[in-house]
Formats: structure tokens, sequence, C-alpha cells
């Protein structure tokens, strides 16, 4: 079946600056706040909107991290294929500060459950916020919610979502798949 | 690219190139977490393990403790002495006894060559193999491939040279099937009483004169002189051993060429290697050390999203 087409360029880029406005709104100059994207999904969303804020924001002080919750999942051992990592990058101490969670889709919570396990090897955060593009509402696993939402989907849970980027897709988009794997 | 081609790690002569790879990508990420503060991570916390030591380990051993303890493993130890061994029980029924109380990998280091592939064969578990007699010891030869990579880069046809007791050496015959499967040629050195006489069957060079063989060399792996596995006199004298065979640091200058110096240890200073070439710049000895812990994770991490 095709896929169906939940967001194009030009309203992600609306949501994006949004998203953006929030944050600058809610974490006044960012010297307590930074943002540390999930990885590998999360890496891109997180560029993009810290490229907004730091257009927006007289002192560029915001700083990315990027955070790989590989070996703190849950289904180690549990599925068929072995977990492959990506890298963590965070050069920059996290204690007291309050830490924005990026992550493109929002679907079970169990990524976010890894994330929050894994952030705590760097250091003990202020508070922990989570961000994300995509919120496919109902059918959470764990009792998380995100603090800024792109927009809410709903969706089986036999159904994927799926988003694209210019950088690496060709196009900015947000595809709804139908029983796919 | 997704899972190891092989179930237990017996010898490097068992892992294709893929498998080096993903090892070697897998020990990245391990690397940088055991470089964080807080060097722990949660995905091996229902995996038990048993170290089983037949045989003398300071470096191998503390990795391979450190690198279940990094993943959170948990691990019992054995080691031969002050054991049932010695009251006549066998290999088989000892690693039978230690599984049948739910242990899900083995990592034994053992003096008879081949004792890990025949365990392999006769027991029903994961079996990582941490030296074996004069065979194999893989994840040293991982890790010297890895701590080499991450100094010069790819092995595609770079010349490396292994020197000493080749012939009672795990640490060679694992190294010699690991750099070839990178690409890598190999030259090995040493008197030639202590270089097999079929070596030449495993497509690697001879060179009985050590400057010479370090001239084309991008890097240089020191071999200890294995006297607990020699029956008989090799050489004349250990002195005259190291006047041919010792890399001093004027070996070492008079060569207009930056040449990594490597040592699986434990190094005897003086004898294969000076204390001055050891404690070089050019020496990665330590590196080494430290990329073994990231290695060891690498492969149980591994072998352990195998286990049923």
């Amino acid at each position: 079946m095709k896929p169906k087409k939940i967001l194009n360029a030009n309203e992600i880029s609306t949501i994006l600056h949004r998203l953006s406005f929030q944050l600058i709104e809610d974490h006044n100059l960012f010297n307590d706040t930074v943002l540390i994207a999930i990885q590998p999904r999360g890496g891109l969303l997180a560029k993009r909107i810290s490229n907004l804020i730091n257009k927006h924001e007289i002192n560029n002080n915001l700083k990315l991290g990027f955070l790989d919750i590989t070996f703190f999942r849950d289904d180690f051992r549990r599925s068929e294929k072995v977990l492959k990592a990506s890298a963590t990058e965070i050069d920059f101490t996290i204690e007291n500060k309050t830490v924005v969670l990026v992550d493109d889709v929002l679907f079970t919570g169990r990524s976010i459950r890894a994330a929050l396990n894994a952030i705590q090897s760097f250091g003990r955060p202020k508070a922990i916020q989570l961000l994300t593009l995509i919120d496919r509402r109902f059918s959470r696993e764990l009792p998380i919610q995100p603090d800024y939402c792109g927009t809410q989907v709903d969706s089986r849970l036999n159904e994927k979502v799926i988003v694209n980027w210019d950088e690496n897709d060709g196009e900015d988009s947000v595809y709804l798949y139908k029983n796919k794997k | 690219m997704s899972n190891l081609s092989v179930d237990n790690l017996l010898g490097i002569k068992y892992l294709n190139k893929s498998d080096l790879n993903l090892i070697f990508k897998t020990s990245d990420n391990f690397k940088e977490i055991i470089n964080r503060k807080i060097k722990k991570v949660p995905s091996l916390r229902d995996v038990t393990i048993a170290n089983l030591f037949f045989e003398n380990s300071t470096r191998t051993k503390l990795s391979f403790e450190l690198a279940q303890k990094r993943l959170s493993a948990d691990i019992v130890n054995f080691s031969s002495s002050g054991s049932s061994i010695s009251k006549g029980e066998t290999l088989i029924d000892t690693v039978n006894n230690i599984l049948s109380m739910k242990v899900d990998m083995i990592v034994m280091r053992h003096p008879n060559p081949g004792a890990s592939v025949f365990l392999s064969k006769n027991v029903d578990s994961c079996i990582i193999n941490a030296g074996d007699g004069t065979h194999e010891h893989p994840t040293q030869a991982l890790l010297d491939a890895y701590s080499l990579i991450e100094k010069i880069g790819d092995l595609k046809n770079r010349n490396i040279l292994i020197v000493g007791d080749i012939m009672h050496s795990r640490v060679a015959l694992s190294n010699i099937f690991a750099y070839q499967k990178l690409g890598a040629n190999v030259t090995v050195c040493g008197p030639k009483s202590l270089i097999p006489k079929s070596i030449e069957s495993l497509n690697v060079s001879v060179e009985t004169d050590f400057r010479k063989a370090l001239k084309n060399s991008d890097a240089v792996n020191m071999l200890r002189i294995q006297n607990e596995r020699m029956s008989n006199s090799y050489f004349p004298s250990i002195r005259e051993y190291v006047q041919q065979y010792g890399l001093t640091m004027s070996l070492l200058n008079s060569i207009n060429k930056e040449i990594i110096v490597m040592h699986p240890g434990p190094i005897n200073r003086g004898v294969e290697i000076t204390s001055e070439v050891a404690d070089s710049d050019q020496a990665i000895i330590l590196d080494q050390v430290e990329n073994g812990v990231a290695i060891r994770m690498a492969i149980m991490y591994l072998l352990a999203a195998k286990l049923k």
C-alpha cells in the first residue's frame, strides 16, 4: 500500500520554527540548558533546531550533544539482529543543566527510557525534558510524554512512521507506512 | 554486516574480514564508553560468564574481567591451582559442572593447543579462547590490529614484522591470520631455530636479518622468548639473542622511517626490547592494553547477542 504523507517540507519548517521559539522562550539564553540528540535519528532534527535557535539568539550559547543508547536498550538478546551502536559525542558537562532530549519519533517510549539511563553516565542534570517531532500517541508502553511536540499522529502498532531529512534523503517529509516491518 | 559469522571465538582463523570490521566498529563505541567517568553499560546484565584460567595470566585475565564488569555481566573466576583438576577431573567434566550452574559463556586459557576447539565440540556453550598453548590468542591479535589501525589507518598492503619466538608464540599465529585477513603483508624474523619449518605455507615471508627486515616494515611486533614452553635450548645464549634480535633505540634510529613498535606483554626489558624503546613515543604498548578492554567488550557483546 502507498505510504501516507503526514507532513511536507513547508509544514516541517513551520513546526521547527515553532519548536525553536518555544525553546528560546523557556530556556532564556541557554546558559543552563543543553540539547542532547538521541542517535541516530534525533541528530539531524537537533542540528536543525540548534541552527534555528542560533539564528535568533543573540549569544550563541547553545550546546548540542549526541547520545547513543544502544547499550542501554532493553531489547538486547530479544531481537534477531545484533543492535548496532552509533557514536556518542558529549564534550560538555550536563551536571546541574537542564537537558532537552531530542528524537524524531516518540513511539513506545522505550528509547527514551534507555536515554534516561544512558544520560546518567555523564552527570546529574537539573532536569530532563523531551522534544519530539512526531508523537505516536496511544502506542506508549511506558509513562513518558513529550514536553515539546511537533505533531501528534494516530497510528497502529504494525504501522511505521518514517521521517526523511533533506540532508540524507533529498527531502523533508514524514510518511506513515502500513504493515511495514 | 550485522552479526558475527561465528558462535564462539576460537581463533582468528575462523573469522572473516567483515567479522573483524564489525568487532573494530563495535570497539570504537566501547572505547568511548570506557573513557567516560561512569564506564558501565547494562547490556550483559542477564549474562553469566566463567573465566577459566588453566595457565597464568595477568593482563588478559584482568582485561577480560574489567570488560565483563563494564558490560554488567555476572562473573565467576576459576584458576587451575587449588581446584579439583589436581584431583583428576577432566576438562569436559569441569566445564559441564560449571555450566550446570547456569553459566552462559566460557572464557578459557589453557596450556594445550586446540583446547578451546576441543571444548567447543564437546560442551554446549559459547567459548572464547583466551590463549590455548602455542596455538592461538585471538583477542590479542584483534587488539593488536585495532591499535595499529588506530595509529596508521588501513592495513591494506602495509608491511608488518613479527620478531622473536615464532615457534612457541600463539600471538604470532593469531597475528599472522589477522593481518593477512586485513590485507597486510606479514614477515617473521628470528633465529632459524625458533621459526617453524612450514611457516611459508601461511604465505609469510621469513627473514633472519633483523635490520633488513625492519627496513621494509611499517610496524614491528616484538615477542617474548617463551622460556616456559621450551624443552631444549634454541639459541646459544640470551646475550647472543639480544645482540641479533633485541630492539634498541640506536637500531630504530638508524632506520630512516617511523616504525610503530608493539609488544603483547609481558615485556622482558633488555631482552627483546630495551626500556628506552618500550617507553618511547614509537611504542604503542600501553594503547594496546587500553584497547584490549574495548575489544573484549565488543567480542562478548557480539557473541552474547547470539546466545539462545
